[in-house]
């Protein structure tokens, strides 16, 4: 590891991994610093799936095309409407690209093999997962020359005028050091493993937050870069949260804790009340709403209660559903009052009407005359042994981010470009993503954005 | 819970591994759990069986160790694997066999080579031992050919009945199919995928041997190894044929389908076993099996030592120690074929049926 670099990657994930490939096939040198130890090398990457990405035609791993119009169309209904439409459109077409620019890296697609995920059109699957696909970018990084360094805490950043000139790191052995380098491409993630940070927004609810990634993500670089001038998007207190098991670890539990039974049954907070309609829209684009709804509950839990027709209907799960013969035996286990409990499972019952379920479409089973009401797949929860999973908000990334360009160059509080600071991936996904989400969008925007920022960086670099 | 520790591991892998379902790309295995929601000890001995260890599902998890979550479905499987080949050993009294199976292997190759010399030296003086014997019929003047024949095919029936009575066991242990057809058509399927060892390939890149990068390496030395066998087990029924259906006696000339599927298998046998023992040192021990390194490394080891003392037989049948030599091959084969049953042989057994399974539940009933 030498002291000056052409480019200097901070961050270790998808967008980091891109940024230092793309510098480097420009002929820069390159540096990544990972803050975390080898393994746990790539932040949420690690955890992801698959990709979205627009394509004209079907392909041997998608099944249809997925035109921009459409993925324009798709990120304008999650995120009603927040977002950057230049910066957006132009990723949705550099999406096209990226899909196979991201195989020449070494990366493996999977026929997507079916299972409970309708993804199989919109979006790609990394054979083996988000970690292999690390793997892989990792492995032809180091062939191409890239330096990488582990456990590479940044303590600081000096920034001149907006002019990155060099990074201060604490390694365990190294000690502390300094990197100098031409172009810097910030790739370093969200805050959303940093608790103290969320309860700024969240107050105490944040406690009660679990984290599905690892513990490395501290969002310590975005708020050295917003400190030192750069400007910021996003709303802070969006996030991407789903509903996951309250039994999951407190970090990187991953994609093992979800649960996708929500429209079977229904779902209630710790006084026994149900709080949302369960059936309003189907899995996966509204998954996401759970863990911000859960987050609004008192003391941050609810309890998905279905029954024992429908437990093969929805993935297996890694916790075991809690069950009870009876709904006061379930009640009981759960720490719910039975009396509640029985008197909410009676009144939804009766207002379920009779309907022809079909969970692939939205079908019409539903409620009448309860509130919140249950619009689809609404069937009666009477056959025993009665199941629930615990839930709580189980956070995956934040959007406040840093401001950028089309050319992933950050924008200064004066709203100059920086000379030389780029961004790539979550970092500055709010530009893109306001809020909402959409399945394997992050990675899109990690790949597209850290392949321009390096290309950039190299580019400013020779210049 | 389940019969052993290992497959009550390798229940709350699958558990695990059933909740995620990244690696079900990646080879058999995951597919395979995928038909499943619960267990039994046939299911897990399927799954353990199916898999060829390439890694690949280790490398790629996000939650192998040192994550608390502590997957690591190739060590465990191997176990798992290991310890069902006991369980299905025929006969049952024997099954023990493979908790020591470095060490029987040992001394069976040692009883069965000096039990060859000392048969030869008593049936015949010591000058017909160490003499020099040439043309065809050779062999024979150091051991009657219907003698050889006797014991070899005695040898050989009780490992095939061993063998099939043990891959019975398993196969009704793993249940019927889940949602194909028991048909003939798998059959071919598993044989193909068993020639290629479709699934030791980690996916397509190649096996996960001692860190990150893969390579085919292993695979290589599996095919030397693996065909070696063949080719040789080819040269002793194509000489079989000649001695009974054309009168023709052995030693063949070099030139010879025999000799030349023999040398030919004679060479993989050495090379291969040699690469695989190597790979086997520089493999990463979080994926390996450290208890059945003795049965793995005897087989490796038994295999080597009936190609080497073949190929040397061959090359110095025509001096003084053609008889030693051929002693030395004939116990060598000898205790190649009554361990079988029990050691690493049968792992390509196992893994065959499992193959022809999997291939019949990747079919949809008709």
């Amino acid at each position: 590891m030498g002291s000056k670099y052409d480019v200097l990657v901070i961050g270790g994930g998808n967008a980091a991994l891109c940024a230092a490939i793309a510098a480097r096939r420009g002929g820069a040198s390159v540096l990544v610093l990972e803050g975390a130890p080898k393994f746990y090398r790539g932040g949420n990457t690690r955890h992801t799936r698959n990709m979205r990405c627009a394509h004209d035609a079907a392909t041997e791993i998608l099944t249809g095309p997925y035109t921009e119009e459409e993925f324009w169309e798709d990120l304008l209904r999650v995120t009603g409407g927040q977002t950057d439409e230049v910066l957006a459109r132009h990723m949705i077409r550099e999406s096209k690209d990226i899909l196979n620019w991201i195989v020449e890296q070494g990366v493996r697609w999977q026929p997507s093999l079916g299972g409970t995920l309708s993804l199989g059109r919109t979006n790609s699957f990394f054979l083996g997962g988000g970690r292999a696909m690390l793997n892989a970018l990792y492995l032809t990084a180091e062939r191409l020359g890239v330096d990488v360094a582990y456990d590479a805490e940044v303590t600081d950043l000096v920034i001149e005028d907006g002019m990155f000139l060099a990074a201060r790191l604490k390694r365990p052995i190294e000690g502390e050091t300094e990197v100098r380098a031409t172009s810097l491409v910030a790739a370093a993630g969200g805050f959303e493993a940093n608790i103290e940070w969320l309860k700024q927004y969240w107050g105490d609810a944040a406690d009660n937050f679990l984290i599905r990634g690892t513990p490395y993500n501290r969002g310590s670089i975005l708020k050295m870069l917003l400190d030192k001038g750069v400007q910021e998007v996003g709303d802070p207190t969006q996030c991407h949260a789903v509903a996951i098991d309250a039994r999951a670890p407190k970090f990187d539990g991953g994609i093992i804790t979800r649960h996708d039974s929500v429209v079977f049954g229904i779902v209630v907070n710790k006084h026994a009340q149900r709080f949302y309609d369960e059936g309003e829209d189907i899995w996966p684009k509204r998954y996401a709403i759970w863990g911000r709804l859960v987050a609004a509950q008192p003391d941050q839990i609810a309890y998905i209660i279905f029954d024992s027709t429908v437990v093969t209907s929805f993935m297996p799960t890694l916790f075991p559903p809690i069950a009870g013969q009876t709904i006061a035996e379930l009640a009981g286990k759960l720490d719910l009052d039975p009396a509640a409990l029985e008197k909410t499972i009676t009144e939804f019952n009766a207002a379920v009407r009779p309907g022809t379920f079909d969970h692939t479409i939205l079908d019409d089973c539903m409620t009448e005359g309860i509130a919140p009401p249950k619009t689809h797949w609404a069937r009666r929860i009477e056959t025993p042994p009665y199941l629930a999973y615990p839930v709580r908000p189980g956070i995956t990334f934040t959007y406040l981010g840093t401001r950028v360009t089309k050319e992933a160059r950050m924008l200064m509080a004066d709203g100059k470009p920086s000379a030389n600071m780029f961004a790539a991936g979550e970092i500055m996904a709010g530009n893109v993503l306001g809020k909402g989400y959409a399945a394997g969008m992050g990675m899109t925007i990690g790949s597209v954005f850290g392949r321009i920022a390096g290309r950039e960086a190299a580019k400013h670099a020779r210049d | 819970m389940h019969g052993t520790r290992i497959l009550d591991e390798a229940d709350r892998l699958m558990t695990v591994c059933n909740s995620c379902r990244y690696c079900e790309g990646l080879c058999a295995v995951f597919p395979a759990m995928e038909m499943r929601r619960a267990f039994s000890d046939g299911d897990l001995n399927y799954l353990a069986n199916l898999c060829h260890a390439c890694g690949a599902c280790y490398v790629d998890c996000q939650f192998s160790p040192p994550h608390e979550f502590n997957v690591n479905v190739p060590k465990t499987l191997a176990i798992a694997r290991a310890e069902s080949y006991a369980a299905y050993a025929w006969p049952r009294a024997l099954s023990g066999a493979f908790a020591r199976n470095g060490l029987v292997i040992s001394i069976m190759a040692a009883l069965s080579m000096a039990g060859f010399i000392l048969g030869f030296a008593a049936l015949n003086d010591r000058s017909v031992l160490f003499g020099v014997h040439t043309g065809p019929g050779a062999f024979y003047k150091l051991m009657p050919h219907d003698a050889m024949a006797a014991l070899f095919s005695t040898a050989f029936l009780y490992a095939a009945l061993a063998l099939v009575m043990s891959v019975r066991a398993f196969w009704r242990d793993i249940g019927p199919p889940i949602g194909g057809r028991a048909d003939g058509g798998p059959i071919f399927q598993a044989i193909r995928d068993a020639g290629e060892l479709r699934y030791l390939h980690g996916g397509g890149v190649g096996c996960y041997d001692e860190d990150d990068k893969p390579t085919d390496r292993r695979k290589f030395y599996h095919h030397l190894t693996f065909y070696g066998f063949l080719l040789c087990f080819a040269a002793t029924s194509v000489a079989t044929l000649y001695h009974y259906l054309l009168g023709r006696e052995a030693p063949y000339p070099w030139w010879d389908l025999p000799v030349v599927l023999g040398t030919l298998g004679g060479i993989g046998l050495i090379i291969g076993p040699v690469g695989l023992f190597a790979a086997k040192m520089r493999r990463d021990p979080a994926l390996l099996d450290e208890q059945r390194y003795g049965m793995d490394v005897g087989f490796i080891a038994m295999l080597f030592l009936t190609g080497t003392t073949g190929m040397l037989l061959l090359v110095l049948r025509d001096t003084a120690a053609m008889g030693p030599l051929l002693a030395l091959h004939l116990g060598a084969v000898f205790a190649l074929f009554v361990t079988m049953p029990y050691g690493k042989f049968v792992h390509g057994i196992y893994r065959f049926a499992a193959l022809v399974r999997y291939a019949q539940e990747r079919r949809t009933a008709a």
